[in-house]
């Protein structure tokens, strides 16, 4: 058992810290917030130049071949700066499920591709019933000799109006468990009959509605095993929601120390905030979950680097984090006081984000339900 | 950061789950909250001494195992796990050996220490008085040196397991006149000294919780003085910081957590398992949650003492969360139990041998001994964020 992170990790962490504080102020976050791609090519060319795309894609593809837990550090200063743009998407959601699951062939064309910053990739998992759950894939995807005509609407969709490729998960056969019959396609995004109009959301993220209209995909572009691909969401759930949790500790941290230095430097009373107890203790809650998020978080991404199982750990991280943040995100306003629920600070683009993160792969009772199951209730 | 148990500490937990499994189907004892410091029991002391497993991170010159605090953890997470009667040597073994390792003579070391190894010297803590509880260098008992002793007058209150105990460890006034935190000493003794009385405290759940411990002209021994004189206020802080350590903060009622599972599980809810209304379901899933991040936190601690530091921050920090998760804990198998939650032990209606009402009850006190929360905040707040003292 070891809490602390190695050398080399705290050589990347510092890497990624000083690169996103110079590049990624929040004078950058607030332009592209207000961006209609969300993102900067520029930045994303710079960071593929770093290898952050490829960071724990094989070597022979083309990355890092670094661990899950390293690319955890990664996405937690991520999350410190409100880095926006399409890079969870693309390694999260694309990267990983295609080097987990992919034929040799899908690897030696897609990976190469986003390690290289070349390629942004997307998930189109959920649908209008916005649930996670197998019950609710609606999308169908109907055999038409080698190819696959799919039809239907995904709905929270992360930058799909950039995406060149989407993993789209269908319907593509009968059904007596809802878990059957589900199968995984990488849609190429410009092919014919896909729509795509973005939403607007408290995060100012890009998620977008994708209308598929009678869309052909080549047989060749399952990815992982046709009518089995339930199983395969789970485990690209798992790692989101992992990563995700990675993204949000970084957050409620930065949040943290903006907090605390407030707290030292504003005076009422002729005396620093921060010497009055009700905010210390404000504070050490604020600690206290900053640091439990971050052991909850990094113990499940941790398995997942070992490849042990991680269902529940993953599920306790995220039922833990989705609240956590917000807990702490209170704190920090009411310490903040008024000044920080203005558009002009900083604060309000964490809290933001924090309520999206909180929702997506699965809120906190989602994945008490998870927890609850594997207690064996 | 590295989540995995070395393949020795595997074995370690497993040698400790096959004894505590054994004693159990030897009816030795039933499993109960809070019997690491209510659990009175010479004969299972005596038997984890023969193990080897008391002082398991002293130096193997004095006895010892001089293994890591990582592995103390696992034994003690086991122990608490199976509600095991293990207070008689659990002072010792968490903070006074310890602080004789640190403080102590040579003397000292080799006297008392394989004495507590052996099972035999079971230490209570003699340091809050009726006007020094958050307050603790306000201590008032008086220790009078004379030529060739200490002399003792005064009272000490909440000593945890203080009617069976053998030994006391305590901090008294040394020197009236200086500053408070500055004219305090520690000193071992032994209960049965001319002078004093022990009087049970009985708590709120009808239990000899602690005792109150009078001093009546108390001659103790010179050699009773453990490290410097005056200095002892500064000593204690750093045992405070053992005391906090550990996982009796968070499994101090492990086995009704055990149980409510259990009954949830077991007991019929409309032809359904109890476990299955989502209500129930999500009160249970949401304590396993908490139940984890405490388990991380305090597992830190023990890192950082392994790292070889004072687990100062880390540990007020584990120990104000954990005790929070215990109380969560027993205010939800209360509600689950609904009526049932009135009935204490001894009727057949009764669930679960009354646990949860006698763990419901006694939580309000975990969240106040060894640092309150408030106390704890303070320190997280000062001395780990940095901001500036209340003023």
């Amino acid at each position: 058992m070891n809490f602390t992170l190695s050398e080399e990790q705290e050589m990347l962490k510092k890497m990624a810290r000083d690169f996103l504080v110079e590049k990624c102020p929040k004078t950058v976050v607030r332009e592209l917030e207000d961006d209609e791609r969300g993102y900067s090519p520029q930045l994303w060319q710079e960071m593929a130049g770093l290898g952050w795309m490829g960071l724990a894609i094989p070597e022979k593809y083309g990355g890092g071949g670094m661990s899950f837990l390293d690319l955890a550090i990664l996405l937690e200063e991520m999350g410190r700066a409100c880095l926006p743009g399409p890079f969870f998407s693309t390694v999260l959601l694309g990267g990983l499920p295609i080097a987990d699951i992919g034929t040799e062939e899908q690897k030696q064309e897609y990976l190469p591709k986003i390690s290289a910053g070349e390629a942004i990739f997307t998930l189109a998992l959920t649908e209008p019933s916005g649930r996670y759950d197998a019950a609710s894939m609606a999308v169908r995807a109907a055999a038409d000799g080698d190819d696959y005509i799919v039809n239907g609407t995904k709905l929270f969709v992360s930058d799909a109006h950039i995406a060149d490729y989407l993993l789209c998960v269908a319907r593509s056969s009968g059904r007596p468990k809802p878990e059957d019959g589900i199968t995984i396609f990488i849609v190429d995004a410009k092919s014919p009959g896909i729509s795509c109009t973005v939403l607007k959301t408290i995060a100012r993220d890009k998620l977008c509605e994708v209308v598929f209209d009678r869309v052909r995909v080549p047989g060749k572009n399952i990815l992982g095993q046709p009518g089995r691909g339930w199983s395969e969401v789970r485990r690209i759930m798992e790692r989101a929601a992992t990563a995700k949790c990675c993204d949000m500790v970084g957050a409620i941290q930065q949040v943290l120390d903006m907090t605390v230095d407030y707290a030292k430097e504003r005076k009422q009373f002729d005396r620093p905030i921060g010497s009055f107890q009700v905010i210390q203790h404000y504070c050490a809650n604020m600690a206290t979950d900053v640091d439990g998020s971050r052991f909850a978080a990094y113990r499940a991404a941790w398995r997942l680097s070992e490849g042990v199982p991680c269902a529940k750990e993953a599920a306790v991280a995220k039922a833990w984090l989705s609240e956590a943040c917000e807990r702490v995100l209170a704190l920090a306003h009411q310490i903040h006081g008024a000044i920080g629920v203005t558009m002009d600070h900083d604060l309000q683009f964490y809290t933001r984000r924090a309520k999206a993160a909180a929702a997506t792969f699965g809120n906190a009772d989602f994945h008490q339900e998870t927890v609850a199951q594997e207690m064996g209730l | 950061m590295d989540f995995k148990f070395t393949q020795e500490q595997d074995k370690f937990r497993q040698e400790v789950r096959e004894f505590l499994g054994e004693e159990l189907r030897q009816g030795k004892w039933q499993p109960s909250c809070d019997a690491w410091i209510q659990g009175y029991s010479p004969e299972f002391t005596k038997k984890v001494a023969r193990k080897g497993w008391i002082g398991l991170t002293w130096p193997r010159e004095y006895g010892g195992q001089g293994r890591s605090h990582i592995d103390r953890l696992i034994y003690t997470e086991e122990m608490l796990r199976y509600g095991a009667p293990a207070a008689c040597h659990w002072f010792a073994d968490r903070q006074i050996g310890g602080a004789i390792l640190r403080y102590g003579t040579e003397e000292q070391k080799k006297e008392i220490l394989p004495r507590i190894i052996r099972g035999e010297a079971y230490v209570g803590l003699g340091m809050s008085e009726p006007e020094a509880g958050s307050d603790l260098a306000s201590v008032k008992t008086r220790a009078a040196e004379t030529d060739d002793s200490y002399v003792l007058d005064g009272q000490k209150m909440w000593t945890s397991c203080g009617m069976f105990m053998n030994y006391l460890y305590l901090v008294a006034r040394t020197d009236p006149e200086a500053p408070k935190h500055r004219g305090l000493s520690e000193f071992i003794i032994e209960t049965d000294l001319p002078g004093i009385t022990i009087t049970p405290t009985i708590d709120i759940t009808g239990s000899t919780a602690w005792a109150e411990v009078f001093f009546d002209g108390v001659r103790v021994p010179r050699k009773s003085l453990i490290g410097e004189k005056n200095r002892g206020f500064y000593q204690i802080v750093n045992q405070l910081d053992f005391e906090r350590a550990g996982l009796e903060r968070l499994m101090g009622n492990y086995p009704l957590f055990d149980a409510i599972i259990r009954y949830a599980r077991e007991t019929d809810w409309n032809g359904l398992p109890l476990c299955k209304d989502t209500l129930v379901r999500h009160k249970l899933a949401q304590l396993q949650v908490e139940f984890e991040v405490g388990w991380l936190l305090t597992y830190r601690v023990a890192s950082v003492m392994d790292d070889g530091r004072a687990p100062n921050v880390e540990a007020a920090m584990a120990k104000a969360y954990s005790t929070s998760f215990e109380q969560h804990l027993a205010s939800a198998a209360m509600d689950i139990l609904g009526l049932y939650g009135q009935l204490v032990a001894t009727s057949k209606w009764t669930p679960m041998l009354g646990m949860a009402p006698h763990s419901y009850f006694g939580s309000k006190g975990y969240s106040l001994q060894a640092g309150t929360s408030e106390i704890l905040r303070n320190i997280l707040a000062t001395r780990g964020l940095g901001l500036p003292a209340a003023g």
